[in-house]
């Protein structure tokens, strides 16, 4: 029986927080490009398609960052509030991305006010599309220097540790450690793709209920082939992310990949159960693609688990998270694949009920691979919060009420995502496209 | 100024920066509110929503920027304040979650519910309510440090007169603050209604918060006799704020320049604000935490001061060209655009 104690639940709780973020956060960072690549295109076509669907992807959008603000602001306080320990060492050497965060949620938050409010106030559209530039950066910077923070947990760096004082601290050098690069990447790569893949739900939910309007299918199409773009740049990036573990964070991968002998010409193990006495039984092997993700090179050496201390190890379930993230991932690519091919070749199958049906499936799965592949990041570290640094449990705080703060917020979040889910849904069927193109086409605008 | 002076001094502006926005913001939600109780909901709800739509966001950062510069400055604080805060400021984060997301739901997705504005409003009150307490504590007496951590004296804090008048000076301030401020943001509107109601409930809210602020000087001595004794050294401050506050309440009675009656509460509130923190110097938790122990290395503060002057180059035009379009454009203030939003 596990101990319910302070550690434990500060975990519990900060995974309650992040898990429910990060639907908002990785939306909130990939759909202003989406809505700036359909405004973009609406001017330069002169089609109003595309304008409005940058309208209605603005209009949920805003419902989206709201909720994504507060629980941002949530996470933010709780690193303090349930991390005292951690912070207190962390800060000194890390905050300056944290810092940089808040300004460019800051410089996000001024125009997206400006560009949500301003539609109908430009006479050049193009001016009215500039606004929104600004949002793009402010929320993919914003990705990328808490991305920093959460690589300095794992690869930290920028400081000499003597007699329990931090000295010779280089914030820059924090910043821009070993993790800080794939991480980033991935993080902003998977937003993009899974982004892209919730709004090609959408348009497929439509087509799947027979509404075979050509609003839809645009939408369809530019979603679809965007999504295509950053799968195939997750993919790749993901295969770096692998040879970075290798090298800086081996006990992650070897966790992951149940690999527990160091060896050469290394499989990749894919599902499987793992049995009391250490055998794998029932997994999908697939010969020396372990050895390649991890070295490039069929032949060779790839750590084992067994050469990392027991107290170090990180739990082995995050084989699974592992598995469901590259599953998913791989699923994706495939069908976008077959979903822009189809397009060219026009395939009759692509365009059928079912296929539609798999595509409605793609927006949710990719938020369950955005979930996994952070479970997998996070809990990977473990037992660390700051690798070779701090272990978890001497981050956490003392507070004998981390329980009753659990259950308040589990009440908040279950509240928010109810809500925002109703009014997302409310808010389109009161308003549906064919009234709203119908009610534009009177006002003088062209679709081709 | 040694650097730490410099850390605290701009943490001490955005905090009372996010003082002045969030009050607004608060009473503007109390205040509407309010009129929709007492079917005064036609006067005041256009003026409000008008002013709030494009800037609730902004707010929500000011808070955020004064928490995470302070760890980063003193990142003790996040041993010290993250510790005992875990309850208090759980409750304000979930407040400002149902505000802030509300408030897009409703303006947003259009929901229209009566328990939702009643909720918008009370949270205005609540939420600087349960953040100043965060002042309370840092006057110390309230907290116990040991080798386990530290912990928090609830029983204490509840007991205690001090608290209690910083809260009433926290309430009274948001309606305050905010009817002076949408007085003059009315009056730009040509809204005649708005701005005598709005001006009413200024003058009716300026008596009590200079009466908890005295009410919490007097209290300081008892409970915190060397903050008190560094108060008197900067008295004047105290008196020009109360000059400011005399000036405010004249123009406000006398019904012209609304704009400079509110660029003088601005002022009286920033020289209260900082001779309060002034006196409060060099602690940031009495007796525990200054801000010299605190302080986080040389490289690190150059570095985030730094970053925080480039980073205000980039957010000043911003903001400036944020204000331009909305609050301080004449056409948008009057009500042009109205339906602006996608």
């Amino acid at each position: 029986m596990r101990e319910y104690d302070s550690v434990w639940l500060s975990r519990v709780l900060t995974e309650l927080t992040l898990t429910f973020h990060i639907i908002y956060a990785t939306i909130g960072v990939g759909i202003p490009l989406m809505i700036a690549i359909a405004q973009w295109i609406g001017i330069r076509k002169h089609d109003m398609h595309y304008i409005l669907l940058a309208r209605r992807w603005t209009r949920g959008f805003v419902i989206t960052v709201a909720v994504g603000v507060v629980t941002g602001t949530a996470i933010g306080l709780q690193l303090s509030l349930l991390w005292p320990n951690f912070m207190q060492l962390a800060g000194q050497v890390i905050s300056l991305p944290l810092f940089m965060e808040t300004f460019a949620f800051f410089f996000e938050a001024i125009f997206l006010g400006i560009y949500l409010y301003t539609w109908d106030r430009f006479e050049n559209q193009k001016k009215h599309l500039l606004l929104l530039i600004p949002v793009a950066i402010g929320s993919s910077a914003s990705a990328m220097f808490i991305t920093m923070v959460n690589a300095f947990m794992n690869t930290p760096q920028g400081f000499e540790l003597k007699n329990g004082e931090l000295i010779n601290i280089d914030p820059i050098a924090a910043m821009f450690n070993p993790a800080m690069p794939t991480k980033v990447a991935h993080v902003l790569a998977t937003a993009y793709m899974t982004s892209a893949f919730v709004l090609a739900s959408i348009a497929a939910w439509h087509l799947w209920k027979g509404n075979r309007h050509v609003y839809h299918r645009k939408a369809l199409h530019l979603t679809m082939k965007t999504a295509l773009i950053f799968s195939v740049a997750s993919a790749l990036v993901g295969d770096l992310s692998g040879k970075f573990l290798t090298e800086y964070q081996p006990e992650k991968l070897a966790a992951a990949e149940w690999h527990f002998e160091t060896s050469s010409h290394a499989p990749l193990i894919l599902f499987g159960a793992l049995q009391e006495d250490g055998e794998v039984k029932y997994a999908l092997e697939i010969p020396y693609a372990l050895s390649i993700l991890a070295h490039n090179h069929p032949a060779a050496v790839v750590t084992g688990l067994n050469e990392v201390p027991e107290d170090e190890r990180p739990p082995l379930y995050i084989h699974y998270l592992f598995d469901v993230m590259v599953t998913i991932g791989v699923f994706l690519m495939v069908v976008a694949a077959a979903y822009w091919l189809g397009s060219i070749f026009r395939w009759k199958w692509t365009a059928k009920k079912w296929f539609f049906g798999l595509l409605v499936a793609g927006g949710p799965l990719a938020m369950a691979a955005i979930e996994a592949g952070w479970y997998l990041a996070e809990v990977g570290r473990q037992p660390w919060i700051l690798r070779g640094y701090m272990k978890t449990a001497e981050g956490a705080t003392s507070s004998a009420h981390v329980d009753t703060m659990l259950v308040l917020f589990c009440l908040l979040y279950m509240v928010l995502v109810i809500a925002s889910a109703t009014v997302l849904i409310r808010m389109f069927r009161r308003n549906p496209v064919e009234r709203e193109l119908a009610e534009r086409a009177n006002n003088g605008e062209v679709a081709p | 100024m040694t650097l730490e002076v410099i850390g605290i001094s701009v943490l001490w502006l955005f905090l009372f920066g996010y003082i002045i926005v969030a009050s607004i913001d608060f009473g503007a939600g109390f205040f509407s509110a309010y009129s929709h109780w007492a079917n005064k909901q036609h006067i005041l709800h256009r003026i409000i929503q008008r002013y709030l739509s494009p800037v609730w966001e902004v707010t929500n950062v000011f808070l955020v920027f004064f928490f995470v510069g302070i760890v980063g400055f003193f990142p003790k604080t996040a041993y010290y304040y993250g510790s005992i805060l875990l309850v208090p400021a759980s409750i304000s984060i979930i407040l400002l979650a149902i505000r802030g997301s509300y408030y897009a739901f409703h303006t947003y997705g259009g929901t229209e519910r009566n328990w939702y504005l009643i909720a918008y409003g009370l949270t205005g009150l609540f939420i600087p309510a349960s953040l100043s307490i965060v002042l309370t504590i840092s006057e110390g007496g309230f907290v116990e440090a040991g080798a386990s951590g530290v912990a928090l004296d609830y029983g204490k804090l509840f007991a205690s007169p001090l608290s209690w008048s910083i809260v009433l000076l926290s309430v009274t301030s948001v309606l305050y603050i905010s009817a002076v401020f949408l007085t003059y943001y009315a009056d730009e509107a040509k809204d005649e209604r708005a701005r005598a109601l709005l001006r009413r409930y200024a003058l009716l809210w300026s008596g009590p918060t200079m009466l908890s602020a005295l009410l919490i000087i007097y209290q300081l001595r008892y409970h915190n006799p060397e903050h008190y004794a560094n108060l008197w050294n900067v008295a004047w401050m105290l008196v020009i704020s109360f000059l400011f506050f005399v000036i405010t309440v004249w123009l406000l009675w006398r019904q012209r320049q609304f704009g400079w009656a509110f660029i003088a509460l601005l002022f009286q509130y920033a020289f209260a604000f900082y001779a309060y923190g002034i006196s409060h110097y060099p602690y940031l938790l009495y007796p525990y935490l200054t801000i010299y122990d605190g302080f986080t290395n040389e490289t690190m503060a150059m570095a985030l001061i730094v970053a925080f002057i480039a980073g205000l180059l980039l957010l000043i035009p911003s903001l400036y060209l944020l204000m331009r379009l909305f609050l301080f454009n004449k056409a948008y203030v009057k009500g042009k655009w109205e339906g602006g939003k996608g």
